[in-house]
């Protein structure tokens, strides 16, 4: 298999596509995780948010944790893709298709695709609040230790 | 030597651009970048000193040495998903 599948993209994001494009004919399932855009945060009504990203670095840090995952669970193709622009609450922001020949593997793989898509991919977002106000959501600080000559695959979960 | 800083986010409105170029003496490393975005007048001066900087897009720590023409992004906490 080449290299998994990311994208970062200012277009609604399509999953039953991504689901389509990622399933073999070796694989019994796929899994997709839909992150999408929730009305309230922190107590806080939010009308709309702003994704930001550092797009080239996101898409090699998307394709980078995609294929640890495939690695380290041993599923089939995973696709990840990032949506960046103004979103509406309820759209999707994220979405990740994960193909495996078993289940187990592809939830496990799924949960540490969007875990680290959190901790190290830059994407910022700022929230509108219905209130008026605009304010950048904080986030995680990524290590170094997450370079490409820095090994990430064996840290304990 | 001219590297090109690059700011995202908070970083972003704090620069008042999204990019920046630098000129830096051979040898410099991404820590002497980061000194001399701190000394300038205006907003940078409030970038933490030991900020995460991807050099060419990847990770990478202050003592990095820099080359002419490297790509330095500034990138403040990442809050994607």
């Amino acid at each position: 298999m080449g290299t998994p599948h990311a994208a970062v993209t200012a277009e609604p994001l399509d999953a039953a596509r991504l689901l389509a494009d990622c399933v073999s004919p070796s694989d019994g399932a796929a899994l997709l995780f839909w992150g999408v855009v929730r009305a309230e945060n922190d107590g806080r009504e939010v009308a709309q948010l702003e994704y930001h990203a550092y797009a080239e670095m996101a898409e090699r840090q998307m394709r980078k944790i995609a294929a640890e995952a495939i690695e380290r669970f041993g599923t089939g193709d995973i696709r990840v893709v990032h949506r960046v622009g103004l979103l509406e609450v309820g759209e999707a922001s994220v979405a990740i298709a994960v193909a495996s020949p078993h289940r187990g593997e592809a939830y496990e793989a799924s949960r540490y695709v969007i875990e680290e898509l959190k901790r190290r991919v830059p994407v910022w977002k700022r929230e509108g609040y219905v209130e008026g106000e605009r304010e950048w959501v904080p986030g995680f600080t990524p290590s170094e230790a997450e370079s490409d000559s820095g090994s990430t695959a064996g840290r304990p979960r | 030597m001219m590297v090109r800083s690059l700011f995202f986010a908070q970083y972003r409105d704090m620069a008042g651009a999204e990019e920046l170029p630098v000129e830096l003496p051979e040898g410099a490393s991404v820590g002497d970048l980061v000194s001399a975005l701190r000394g300038r007048v205006g907003g940078l001066a409030s970038l933490p000193p030991k900020p995460v900087v991807a050099v060419n897009m990847d990770y990478a720590p202050l003592a990095t040495p820099l080359r002419e023409g490297d790509e330095v992004a500034f990138i403040p906490p990442v809050a994607g998903g």
